[in-house]
């Protein structure tokens, strides 16, 4: 999909939507336009561009620059045409001598202060001013150019501060757009203008450099500017691109499309996709600057082997590599059964190699023993949605968030994981739409910039269910059921029997009080808001999954919504905040032990003998292993050998000494990743895998959006993923013959009911297209689910008795711990350690109520010592009022950190979801790291020589 | 024997030119001398060069004496003023001072006669008869008769009320709002601050029945920094007014609600225009916004929203009062009613002059005003503010009307006359217009935030005669693409002062008569 760069057309002003239409004259042209569309975006329409300068179709009009005056006949003076409402009859005129004479005027005047440095400058080739300036015909400035004219800023400093971008007031043309997008865009307000008059300039906060201001460099300012002044020092240091190319952000679960600006295969910057749907043009700073990981000096582009993994790594061809692992594996096999081997996929490869994985471990291993890092985060959505919708996945696209009247936030922190959601979320609540935010912690949208949350129920950790429960309290008794609703869309005697059970006294808001720790009285205002609707919607995060009762809470969810009729249209639903790029995708693609591509059982003989028509081999009805029971499994001796594909398990999954232990038990660990992970560093077998801008396939994002990912680069290494599970298919005796992954997608939509629509030409026309995606569906398949009946008929409710969580407080460990993610990091942290984003946020820190720190007399940036039942590790201390007293936090983005060192093996009963988000412990002021700490840096520093030394050796040999 | 009542002004002129310490001195030489004074601390007549003007009742009428300075006291207590006894300082009867007695003070009728803030002393001169009219009718019955009365906004754009009360009465909303406009910045003006601290109820009493007639609940009066007085006292009316129930939720027993309260400026020209002053009070950076949106349909946070000057809203209680015929009655052409004019500058006589549209500048500066204070010929008279046309005296005859004036380029605005004598440096003023314009630009659009700083530079090189026939030329130029470009008055009219200088008086800018013709 080669977009030539400036293909682009800026209409001026956003879109209106209006049922009424005006049909006006603009140059002689008639054209016909919704009611308040502006004179400029109707002009576009016309087929005429009129100059402009602080004017975006992304941002609302401001009327500033006064380029794109125009002349309406019957009026006085020369209106602006951005601000100016088209109306019926209207005869526009865009082009005379006096707007000619005008314009240029005003241009005379920008340029009299803009250095005139075009051809040096960082934006040559890609100025709206140098535009201009064309346009209006400017051939002399008569005041004279800086200082020649008298007063300026061409000598302005520069500010260099923010790792990714440049400001450089010099080049200011003051349009505003930068604030704008800050606004109104992402919602920040970090930047304004200070001074006014001549002298007004953009400042982020007050006076201070961009890093030292509330800027969370989204990059929505850079994209805004029209000039220089804000520039992406990667654009300053290559130039412009010459191409560009569509792909698919590989970070959080939003799945941005971003158009990648390339010179050749090198990539010049990533810059936000206008027509991306989920995105509409917005970015946070992972997706828009953090993809400089994709060629970083430690990316593994050698397939390497070792006999133990106290042997040095040793370099070695794709074949000998593949072959290698293909005869551990029948040796494993052969000697302990075809169960004792399994794979992992990877919930940041494509739906296509997510598919291939599991293939490969069904019908070349012959077994299920295939999971994915869904296990430990959002096994719980698939289940409780599916037992009560009838389907694993959010029920919403984004934009329905623009029609919401009341947001719940359920254990989610948007700004930080999702920040380009919360964007738009941020956006709806600044237009007046009601907040409650359920969280243990004060996250940020409980109290932004124009932004406040009406309720903030400041649970203790592991109280969901009893809140959930109580809120259906709260509407069942108060007579706020939506009975026609439900009498229409659910399951009589399910919602009967549920009925019945929430009203218990039990179950009340009042009941659960000590519980809780959430006021009763809040609690109500908040269920009552929630079921007042009109239009309500839940947006949840891990913060609900990753519990003991992980799937009880989504069922609850799932409860509330049905009872106060909250599924099935715009503007509400069930959403889950999906954690990363394709962890939808990889549940889709049949990764979990139990279940087909697209949701269905194992033991489901139809659907089974499909899939052992289509790969001519037998597939075992019998669900295989789950994640912890490999581990479990492997500690036990019966399980041997792991196929894991971009994925790090040790550090991201809880009990990371168990982890350890675990995979130190097994004979042959293939790791195929970019680069060498903390899993890594216990295999036996690594295989180079390639970064989402070397892919080509599909993501599918949290809202079931299909987008595709697009080759910019050649896989360092040489092959693509896919190529590499095909080739070790091969080398098991499983033939597998792709030639491009689109035939992999090809092969899904016909073994997969809800893809049988899809296919990569339809992707490509319509920008995505949203599963279930068929014959029976819009041609881009499902915005909304469950319109008019859910998807398993009639809605069911499940009650949702609370139950402690084993993890309780004691004396030994008194507090709670619930662990989260920074915005600049993004899950272990491979890729965003790996470039500036670690600027932000350069290690781990724990976060402490004041009061609890007092008391153990620790101060801010001390080492503390936090300790569980399962270990112990060392944290500095940040101390915070985001925190509630009793709980304490902190993030797992760097391994030596040991976050899941103490996280424990308690988990969801339905799921095995690990419990990552309640962990009793204690916290003590220390000196010294934590042994395990001390183990780790002793475990890594030996790792990373193995693999110097295979690197030496290969310079060696040249 | 009554106590003698003595009027002492505590009007910020008055206060300037020592009231407070006038009337104290009054107090010590009256207890001095064993007598029992009353004094009563007034607004001002307007007549400002004899401030502190202080008055004493007398059975014949106010006497008036002034200015009095402290030390007067005891030779004015000596020469039996508390009997109206005769002093040099003595004006004999106030209302026959001739440069009160020939004005048409109607919106200023009240001016300086009572104690601002006395309920009683309001409601016995007529207070309140405009807002009772208003309580018997509907708000169409009202906005019509505010249409009907001619009456024009006279914050200087002259836009009829009546249509814009109506657009926002017909809007819908569930809060529309009724905002003041008191940033009264331009120079040589005072009128807005004398009917805040001399009549604040009547400026209460039209805000009141605008609220009525639109349908709006809450008011806002936006006042500048530099009036602190101003702010004082209304805000202390608002309070005896809220109190005595002519504002609140039950107005005048109506059971329709009017809250008011009083915003502060914070000392920006711009914020004056009436979208910069909306971005003000929502608490943000007093910058323009564009139009459309009018106010009137999304003003403050976004509501429809009546907007008016002081004087355009303390003018609708008599036109309720006595009827929109008796107000239309005044004035000519399509300016109805009458303007307070407000005399600046180098002038003898400095002071407020209400009367109808229709009279000259010269009569208002000659006959008025007394000339020059200097005592030398009057050179140029700026009419309307900073903003205003240099008018030459070719053009002190017209008519003094919006139209008259607006066909010869020049406008009347908020009624600021500034003069001065032949003394003055055209240019120099030209310069300073521009230089006016860039201190207070907001710097939102281009021509305004670049082109008056441009404007400063080229008038420099011209009057250094660099290049002086360019730079005309060019200062040519750049003011059409202010005056045609810019996004609100600031920008838009700073050509005015600037091009009757250069037109007017070339010679000030080192052009030859001739050269006049040839820019």
């Amino acid at each position: 999909m080669l977009q030539h760069l400036k293909s682009e057309i800026d209409h001026g002003t956003p879109a209106r939507t209006s049922a009424q239409f005006v049909t006006l004259k603009i140059d002689g042209c008639d054209v016909t336009v919704p009611q308040g569309t502006s004179l400029m975006r109707a002009a576009v329409e016309a087929g005429v561009r009129v100059p402009k300068l602080c004017a975006t179709d992304s941002l609302e009009p401001f009327g500033s620059c006064r380029l794109c005056l125009v002349e309406v006949e019957g009026r006085k003076g020369y209106p602006a045409s951005c601000t100016t409402p088209a109306e019926a009859g209207m005869v526009v005129r865009t082009q005379t001598p006096k707007l000619q004479q005008l314009r240029k005027g005003v241009m005379e005047l920008y340029i009299s202060d803009h250095p005139l440095d075009c051809l040096t400058c960082s934006a040559n080739g890609n100025c709206e001013l140098q535009d201009m300036a064309g346009v209006t015909g400017l051939r002399n400035v008569r005041y004279g150019v800086g200082e020649a004219a008298g007063a300026h800023h061409t000598q302005a400093k520069k500010d260099e501060s923010n790792p990714y971008f440049t400001y450089d007031p010099s080049k200011c043309i003051v349009c505003n757009r930068c604030v704008r997008a800050c606004e109104e865009t992402q919602g920040t307000f970090a930047l304004t203008i200070q001074g006014r008059g001549f002298e007004s300039r953009v400042s982020p906060g007050q006076g201070q450099a961009f890093m030292d201001s509330d800027c969370v460099s989204c990059g929505a300012c850079v994209e805004a500017c029209p000039t220089a002044t804000l520039q992406e020092k990667s654009v300053i240091e290559l130039g412009q691109g010459e191409h560009s190319v569509i792909t698919t952000c590989a970070y959080c679960g939003v799945g941005c499309g971003f158009k990648a600006e390339m010179k050749g295969n090198t990539v010049v910057r990533m810059v936000p996709w206008k027509d991306g749907k989920a995105n509409e043009g917005h970015s946070c700073v992972k997706g828009r600057f953090a993809w400089g990981y994709a060629t970083h000096k430690d990316r593994i582009t050698k397939p390497m082997i070792r006999a133990k993994i106290t042997d040095p790594w040793r370099e070695v061809s794709w074949d000998e590599a593949i072959q290698y692992a293909a005869s551990e594996f029948k040796r494993i096999q052969a000697a302990h059964g075809k169960d004792s081997v399994g794979g992992i996929t990877s919930s940041r490869c494509t739906n296509e190699e997510v598919y291939l994985v599991q293939k490969l471990i069904r019908a070349a291993f012959g077994t299920n023993n295939v999971d994915t890092c869904a296990r430990v985060c959002h096994s719980p959505t698939g289940y409780g949605m599916g037992q009560t919708f009838g389907t694993s996945a959010g029920t919403q696209t984004f934009k329905s968030v623009e029609e919401a009247d009341v947001i719940v936030v359920i254990g989610a922190n948007p700004t930080d994981a999702h920040p380009v959601f919360a964007s738009r979320m941020k956006k709806r609540l600044r237009q007046g739409a009601r907040l409650v935010v359920i969280d243990p912690r004060r996250i940020e949208l409980v109290d932004a910039p124009h932004v406040r949350a009406d309720h903030h129920l400041a649970l203790r950790p592991g109280t969901n269910v009893a809140v959930i429960t109580s809120m259906a309290h709260v509407v069942v008794t108060e007579g706020l059921v939506d009975e026609a609703y439900v009498a229409e869309r659910c399951d009589a005697k399910s919602f009967a029997e549920w009925r019945e059970f929430v009203a218990r006294p039990g179950n009340s808001p009042e009941a659960f009080e000590a519980t809780t720790g959430v006021p009763a009285a809040e609690l109500r205002a908040a269920a009552r808001l929630y079921a007042q609707g009109p239009n309500s919607a839940i947006y949840y995060g891990l913060g609900v999954t990753e519990h003991a009762q992980g799937s009880t809470m989504v069922i609850g969810i799932a409860n509330l919504a049905m009872a106060c009729g909250m599924v099935g249209r715009e503007g509400v639903g069930v959403n889950p905040l999906r954690g990363q790029n394709n962890v939808q995708g990889s549940c889709d693609m049949g990764s979990f032990p139990h279940e087909l591509p697209g949701y269905r059982h194992v033991s489901d003989t139809t659907v089974r003998s499909q899939f052992e028509a289509a790969w001519g081999v037998e597939i075992s009805p019998e669900p295989g292993l789950r994640i912890p029971n490999m581990f479990d499994a492997a500690l036990a001796g019966s399980f041997k050998g792991l196929y894991c594909q971009g994925e790090d398990i040790v550090q991201s999954d809880p009990d990371t000494q168990h982890v350890a232990a675990a995979l130190s038990a097994m004979e042959c660990i293939v790791v195929q990743d970019i680069f060498l992970n903390e899993t890594a560093k216990y295999a036996h077998v690594l295989l180079p895998g390639s970064s989402f801008l070397e892919k080509d396939g599909t993501f599918t994002n949290a809202e079931r959006r299909i987008s595709r990912v697009t080759q910019v680069m050649p896989p360092l290494a040489g092959l693509g993923d896919w190529e590499v599970t095909m080739r070790l298919s091969n080398a098991l005796g499983y033939p597998m013959h792709y030639r491009h992954p689109e035939e992999i997608m090809q092969e899904i939509a016909a073994l997969t009911p809800s893809f049988a629509g899809v296919s990569y030409a339809k992707i490509e026309r319509l920008g995505s297209v949203q599963w279930p995606c068929n014959e029976d569906t819009e041609e881009a398949g499902t915005a909304i689910m469950h319109v008019g009946r859910f998807v398993r008929g009639k809605g069911r409710f499940f009650n949702t008795q609370y139950v402690a969580s084993q993890e309780k407080v004691t004396r030994m460990f008194p507090l709670l711990l619930t662990t989260g993610r920074v915005l600049s990091q993004y899950n272990v942290g491979a890729q965003t350690r790996r470039t500036a984003n670690s600027q932000w946020h350069d290690e781990d820190r724990l976060e402490i109520h004041p009061h609890d720190a007092q008391e153990r007399g620790i101060a801010e940036g001390d080492w503390v010592g936090i300790a569980s039942r399962a270990g112990q590790t060392v944290l500095r201390a940040v101390l915070s009022q985001r925190m509630q007293p009793g709980v304490v936090y902190t993030t797992f983005h760097f391994p030596e950190s040991g976050a899941n060192v103490i996280t424990t093996d308690s988990s969801d009963w339905a799921t095995n979801c690990p419990e990552y988000k309640v962990t009793a412990v204690q916290v003590a002021k220390v000196m010294q790291p934590s042994e395990w700490q001390r183990q780790y840096a002793d475990f890594n520093r030996q790792q990373l020589q193995l693999l110097a030394q295979a690197r030496d050796a290969e310079g060696v040999a040249r | 024997m009554n106590t003698p009542t003595v009027y002492v002004p505590r009007d910020s002129a008055a206060l300037a030119a020592g009231a407070d310490e006038t009337a104290a001195a009054i107090a010590a030489e009256a207890a001095r001398r064993g007598l029992s004074v009353s004094i009563v601390r007034n607004g001002s007549r307007g007549l400002f060069w004899l401030e502190p003007l202080v008055e004493v009742a007398t059975p014949q009428g106010r006497v008036a004496y002034g200015p009095v300075h402290a030390e007067n006291v005891p030779a004015l207590f000596d020469a039996g003023w508390l009997q109206g006894g005769a002093h040099a300082l003595g004006h004999g009867l106030t209302d026959a001072i001739p440069y009160l007695a020939r004005q048409e003070r109607l919106t200023f009728a009240r001016m300086g006669l009572t104690d601002p803030l006395s309920l009683a002393d309001y409601q016995a001169h007529e207070g309140w008869a405009g807002l009772q009219a208003a309580l018997r009718l509907d708000g169409a019955a009202i906005v019509q008769q505010v249409l009907d009365s001619g009456l024009r906004g006279r914050g200087g754009a002259a836009f009829p009320a009546g249509i814009k009360w109506r657009t926002v009465r017909q809007a819908q909303a569930a809060q529309k709002y009724v905002v003041c406009n008191a940033d009264e910045g331009d120079s040589g003006t005072f009128s807005d601050r004398m009917v805040m601290e001399g009549d604040p109820y009547l400026l209460i009493e039209g805000m009141a029945i605008a609220g009525l007639a639109v349908g709006a609940t809450r008011g806002y009066v936006y006042i500048r920094s530099e009036y602190p007085h101003a702010v004082a006292t209304l805000r202390e009316a608002i309070a005896r007014a809220t109190a005595a129930g002519f504002l609140g939720d039950d107005v005048g027993g109506s059971g329709r609600a009017f809250h008011l309260e009083v915003r502060m400026a914070a000392g920006a020209y711009v914020c004056g225009e009436e979208t910069a002053m909306l971005e003000s009070i929502e608490g943000k950076r007093g910058i323009v916004r564009a139009k459309p949106p009018l106010p009137a349909l999304a003003g403050l946070f976004g509501q429809p929203t009546v907007i008016n000057n002081v004087i355009s809203l303390a003018s609708v209680p008599i036109i309720l009062a006595r009827g929109a015929a008796f107000y239309r009655d005044y004035g000519m052409g399509r300016s109805r009613g009458t303007l307070p004019f407000q005399l600046a500058g180098n002038i003898r006589h400095g002071g407020l002059v209400e009367k109808a549209f229709g009279l000259t500048l010269r009569e208002l500066v000659f006959d008025f005003g007394g000339g020059t204070r200097s005592g030398r010929p009057v050179k140029a008279i700026q009419v309307g503010g900073p903003l205003g046309a240099y008018v030459p005296a070719s053009r002190w005859d017209e008519p003094l009307d919006y139209e008259a004036y607006a066909a010869f380029g020049a406008v009347l605005g908020h009624g600021g006359i500034v003069v001065h004598d032949d003394s003055a440096d055209m240019a120099k003023l030209a310069r300073y217009a521009m230089e006016f314009c860039a201190l207070e630009s907001c710097g939102k659009c281009t021509p305004c935030r670049i082109g008056s700083t441009r404007g400063v530079e080229v008038i420099d090189r011209l009057r250094r005669d660099e290049r002086r026939a360019e730079q005309v030329i060019l200062l040519r130029d750049l003011c059409d693409t202010m005056l045609h470009g810019s996004l609100c008055a600031m920008g838009g009219m700073t050509p005015y002062p600037v091009l009757s200088a250069l037109d007017h008086y070339p010679e000030d800018f080192g052009l030859s008569v001739p050269d006049k013709k040839a820019a």
